[in-house]
């Protein structure tokens, strides 16, 4: 069994994450708090719109757009001589944005959950704007959240549609763990594929118990 | 110490217009759920914007709309007890009371000391809200209020979060309170109760609109309006035609009755407290206003009999109350066949 889809993939979901995670959170605050019901309506629209694609055609606009190719794959490739399409940080954009709506949606339904009573509350006894964030809405939606961040963890983890179409199924540079399991079927070398499934089912137990856990914390925090 | 309010607010099929003044003591704001009391108190804080109008605090403007003036709520120093209390989950009681206070450390805890003895909340600050009690919340969220010295203090239906037999204790403690912080006041409520042992003035709103507004024992004493004594509680209201300036005829009930002489005859109804009525089982001689009827319907409560009776007319029915003194444990009588009421008591109404 070849070890770097391993590695590649906990790379990949591991950066991809915290991208995502403070991505997530910051785009989800910002969208609670516009005012208009329209515009609300219209940028969740944009922000969901990668998790109900089919991930083939997500990784389609990927490649439309950062393509070496297209505007922004030039724009990258030279001023910062990084070539996007078909390397490794492919991997990790295309898990960014499959992965995003989850935790984005996830951090917005928790906030919105948060009493508006304690915010009015916080207003009246004098906080900043600023310091409600990070001393009410924050840690009173942190539950949510981190259930948020787990769910967009193991999607990243297990992007593979997006992943093929612009990073490709490069062996030591982009196959990550799904495109191992892929490939290893595609080439008949079903003991690879079990190895790789089997390490991608307890990885994706952890995250449901963990998940499990923040849900049952949550809860036992609403009573 | 003064607040002026005259503000504006339309919402979906609902219009606030009120215009009120607060020049000291506890003022009391009482209307069915949903008349807009507590939209008028988050415009007071700034939780919410009014389309138009004004509001001043003192000598502080803190919501113009001519000269575009709309202080944010930090900036108010509006004290808002809620209804739910909205202490912060995440924080012990300590944090809850000196979240948000400014000034060094040392000054600050001395103030948090100063509130939890107030408030009798030592035992208690290291313990979360979940943790807590209704009333032990209501204490906390008080604190954590006064620690700020706002300058008027807006209480939003500061019991109805709270269990029945909690609910007069509380009311003592806090009257109790008031008295000693000594602080203007609005508090918010539906409950007839509470304003009456709270508040020195009252102001009735309906569906946005103030009704009245005037010295609170004059107002149970003399509603004079029909919408302000239902909710004050009065639980016989029926329309009147006049017979002459003493005389009026009561078509639902089937009588005339003597009242108080008004000689502008302004009343279209009248009302009648529910224990006012004295009962006769046999026609008494002498005696005006005399009601004849018959018992419709009989109810216990734990410290009164509530019955209600028909009359020959027999379109409203009659609602009387009796408390039950320590010496009718008794059965009640229920021969009852005549109701009288004193022309003092029947209190002259209009709609409005």
């Amino acid at each position: 069994m070849e070890l770097s889809p391993i590695l590649i993939s906990i790379k990949t979901a591991s950066l991809s994450i915290i991208i995502t995670f403070f991505l997530g959170v910051l785009v989800a605050k910002l969208l609670v708090d516009v005012k208009n019901e329209k515009w609300k309506m219209f940028w969740d629209g944009v922000l969901t719109l990668p998790m109900v694609l089919p991930p083939t055609v997500a990784g389609f606009f990927l490649l439309f757009i950062f393509g070496v190719k297209r505007p922004l794959g030039i724009f990258f490739l030279e001023f910062f001589g990084v070539k996007i399409a078909f390397s490794w940080s492919a991997t990790v954009l295309a898990a960014v944005v499959i992965s995003f709506p989850l935790m984005y949606r996830s951090a917005r339904g928790a906030f919105e959950q948060v009493d508006e009573n304690l915010i009015f509350a916080a207003r009246t006894l004098g906080l900043s704007e600023w310091k409600i964030f990070w001393k009410v809405q924050l840690p009173n939606a942190l539950p949510g959240i981190a259930s948020g961040g787990v769910l967009a963890f193991a999607r990243g983890l297990g992007e593979f549609g997006a992943t093929s179409m612009i990073a490709g199924n490069i062996l030591g540079k982009t196959r990550t763990l799904p495109l191992a399991v892929y490939s290893a079927v595609a080439a008949g070398d079903m003991e690879s594929a079990y190895q790789y499934v089997a390490i991608i089912v307890v990885i994706s137990f952890v995250v449901v118990i963990s998940m499990n856990y923040f849900t049952m914390k949550e809860r036992g925090g609403k009573g | 110490m003064s607040l002026e309010v005259k503000i504006k607010k339309k919402v979906k099929g609902f219009e606030l217009d009120v215009d009120f003044q607060v020049d000291q003591d506890t003022f009391g704001i009482l209307g069915a759920s949903g008349c807009g009391k507590s939209m008028t108190l988050k415009c007071i804080a700034g939780i919410m914007t009014p389309d138009s109008g004004f509001i001043k605090l003192n000598d502080k403007v803190l919501y113009d709309s001519k000269n575009k003036i709309n202080l944010k709520p930090q900036e108010r120093n509006v004290g808002y007890l809620f209804q739910n209390y909205a202490l912060f989950p995440n924080m012990t009681v300590l944090e809850n009371i000196g979240v948000g206070y400014k000034g060094d450390k040392e000054e600050k805890d001395q103030k948090v000391k100063e509130m939890m003895e107030m408030f009798h909340l030592e035992e208690l600050k290291s313990k979360y809200p979940k943790q807590l009690s209704g009333g032990q919340q209501q204490r906390a969220a008080l604190a954590r209020m006064l620690i700020y010295e706002p300058d008027i203090m807006l209480l939003d239906e500061p019991f109805s979060a709270l269990d029945m037999y909690l609910k007069e204790e509380l009311q003592l403690q806090l009257s109790d309170l008031l008295r000693k912080v000594d602080k203007e006041t609005i508090i918010v409520t539906h409950d007839r109760d509470e304003v009456y042992k709270l508040c020195n003035r009252l102001m009735v709103i309906d569906h946005g609109k103030v009704l009245a507004c005037e010295d609170t024992k004059e107002m149970f004493h003399d509603p004079s309006i029909l919408q302000v004594a239902r909710l004050t509680g009065c639980k016989n209201l029926v329309d009147i035609q006049w017979i002459d300036d003493d005389t009026i005829e009561v078509a639902k009930w089937g009588v005339r009755l003597k009242v108080q002489e008004d000689k502008e005859r302004k009343a279209t109804h009248i009302g009648i407290r529910a224990h006012d009525f004295i009962p006769y089982q046999e026609k008494p001689e002498d005696i005006e206003n005399i009601i004849p009827c018959s018992i419709a319907e009989v109810s216990e409560g734990p410290f009164e009999w509530n019955i209600l009776f028909k009359t020959s007319a027999s379109e409203e029915q009659i609602y009387w109350k009796m408390m039950k003194s320590g010496m009718s444990n008794r059965q009640m009588d229920f021969g009852i066949k005549y109701l009288s009421i004193d022309p003092k008591h029947i209190m002259l109404l209009t709609k409005k």
